[in-house]
């Protein structure tokens, strides 16, 4: 009746929403913004303080942090190659893999099937901080220390992605298309590999770009398990610069490393942000 | 149809193990197999003093006795969980009010699209990078303390990282940037799932906006708003790249912001396997308790 009176109008209210979301815009990308525009500044231009305008040393920062003395001691192109090795190895294991466990839960009529339901869910939160002693006593007793295979091969027994594969699978694949293809004599691991894994395309993307994310930033494995410079991958070279005598380095350098470490996944973030906003949601709230 | 066809039903059921297979080996020897032996480990002395190697001796449950007695463990249980308190609290309240302008139909906002991906950006960041950034950010002779200046707030540079408060406000807010928008994006789609006939019926009685968000929001946000706590106490609980690379491992000042994994990685590097086994079986039981009470939740939503 009289609701304008109690509460405010929709003007206003919608007037506060676009200020507030302004500033929490701002909050993001300030550190971003100032990244870049340090970035293009000269060392000597750095120790006057900041401005808010780039300068033009974009490119000499890059030369010096890429090839100069600083790339001896940071290898940045291994870690670069490194970083990417890894990720995208695990991003495939991890992604064909889970939707195979998916795709047995869901389509087989097995006697353990609900036990291991159930198992995956309750394992899913146990955080890989608490066996890594474990683990790292493990990769020394199988000789796999410096090596990528214990970062790449455990991504296969991922429960998070298993589950959003899981919840995927009970909307995009009805069971009759797998007694279709049995129909037609495709055996069980032809039908997964070339009806199944096509139709499961959008969930396998989208889990894709987050286990490569997650494990292009994984610093806390690798860093107990890589031991030679030239396996380093991008978080260990960025803790190692933490660690060196830093303020005797080129501050622009430094923020190069920077930028150089954290643009990849911003450009792919700012190409596919659609269908990771949408995967964010979809995976995580439960029926 | 299932029974005529029983025989081939079960034939073709085994290849449900045989799909499994990967999943179970590589958890078993990854995953189980390594939190059997930090088990293990936990009941030993094992470590090294100097050059000479102690243990493995067992030694009962001394190690849990202890990192209960010597007070670190304590100590950093302390700091992780003010860090966590002190990111968590803004990342609710503001996630709240975003879902709630974002998921509200009357309020029409435009550039929402735009609006998540920003405010999901800082979730994708490698966390040691952003680190870095704000540690080169926040030092004396850095930026933010050069704008500060500048803009005549502060006559001379604010050591940032000279403080404890200082310093924990500053990892809380960074663990505040980067999952803030997570958040905001599970509560949305939350309050998607709302019948929208209870806002009708409110807005028809007479609600204001405010009363709405209390009334009728919040209550049937409840199941989602204990997962967002839980997971996101479990997260906290993990807290290691930012305050790690922001103090590069010391925890300073003070052990301050030493977190427990912090800890943990310590006596990894230190190879003092049994005080680390120990810590691991505690925060193993914590984090188990939590998702038990996450699962337990989200199981009597079906």
């Amino acid at each position: 009746m009289n609701k304008k009176e109690k509460g405010l109008s929709v003007g206003a209210r919608r007037a506060i929403a676009y200020v507030v979301l302004v500033f929490i815009s701002i909050l993001c990308l300030f550190w971003f913004y100032v990244l870049f525009i340090n970035a293009s500044r000269s060392n000597a231009e750095l120790a006057r303080g900041f401005t808010p305008i780039p300068s033009t040393n974009l490119l000499t920062n890059w030369i010096n942090l890429s090839s100069g003395r600083a790339a001896t001691v940071l290898p940045i192109w291994y870690g670069l190659f490194n970083s990417f090795l890894i990720a995208a190895l695990s991003a495939l294991f991890c992604t064909y893999f889970s939707t195979m466990t998916a795709y047995a839960i869901h389509v087989y009529d097995f006697k353990l099937r609900k036990f291991m339901f159930t198992f995956i869910l309750m394992i899913m939160m146990i955080p890989t901080q608490v066996t890594a002693l474990g683990f790292l006593q493990l990769i020394g007793k199988m000789k796999l220390e410096d090596s990528f295979i214990p970062l790449i091969v455990p991504s296969i027994a991922a429960p998070v992605t298993f589950f959003y594969m899981k919840q995927y699978m009970e909307s995009a694949l009805p069971l009759s298309l797998v007694e279709a293809a049995r129909i037609d004599g495709s055996g069980e691991f032809r039908t997964f590999n070339s009806i199944v894994l096509p139709l499961m395309k959008p969930a396998i993307a989208v889990q894709a770009i987050f286990t490569f994310v997650t494990s292009w930033n994984n610093y806390f494995t690798p860093a107990l398990i890589i031991k030679s410079d030239k396996k380093k991958t991008l978080p260990i070279l960025i803790a190692q610069l933490r660690s060196t005598d830093w303020l005797n380095f080129d501050m622009g350098q430094v923020y190069m490393m920077i930028a150089f470490s954290i643009l990849p996944v911003i450009v792919v973030y700012l190409v596919l942000s659609k269908f990771i906003v949408q995967g964010v949601a979809m995976g995580s709230v439960k029926g | 149809m299932k029974t005529a066809k029983s025989g081939k039903v079960v034939r073709y059921n085994k290849w449900g193990y045989i799909f499994l297979i990967p999943f179970i080996v590589v958890y078993l020897l990854f995953q189980f197999i390594p939190l059997v032996t930090t088990i293990y480990n936990s009941f030993y002395e094992n470590y090294r003093s100097g050059l000479t190697q102690i243990g493995p001796n067992f030694v009962g449950l001394a190690n849990y006795k202890t990192i209960f007695t010597n007070g670190d463990m304590m100590q950093y249980a302390k700091n992780t969980l003010i860090m966590w308190v002190l990111g968590f609290i803004p990342q609710i309240i503001v996630s709240l009010l975003l879902a709630s302008w974002f998921s509200n139909p009357s309020l029409r906002l435009k550039g929402q699209r735009f609006f998540k991906t920003v405010i999901y950006l800082p979730n994708l960041i490698m966390a040691s990078a952003f680190a870095m950034l704000f540690f080169t950010l926040f030092s004396d002779g850095g930026p933010i303390n050069s704008i500060l200046i500048q803009l005549g707030i502060l006559s001379q540079p604010f050591k940032f990282f000279s403080s404890a408060t200082s310093s924990r406000v500053l990892v809380a807010f960074m663990n505040f940037l980067m999952w803030f928008g997570n958040t905001t994006i599970l509560l949305m789609a939350g309050m998607m799932g709302i019948d929208t006939s209870l806002f009708e019926a409110a807005e028809v009685d007479g609600a204001t906006s405010t009363q709405v968000f209390f009334r009728i929001t919040m209550p049937l946000l409840r199941p989602i708003l204990i997962y967002v706590v839980i997971t996101s106490l479990i997260g906290g609980l993990q807290m290691f790249d930012v305050p790690q690379i922001l103090t590069n491992g010391t925890g300073e000042p003070m052990r301050s912001t030493m977190t427990l994994i912090m800890y943990l990685n310590k006596h990894l590097f230190s190879k003092n396997y049994g005080l680390g086994g120990a810590l691991s079986v505690v925060l193993f039981i914590i984090t188990a308790i939590l998702s038990f009470a996450v699962y337990n939740f989200s199981n009597k939503q079906d």
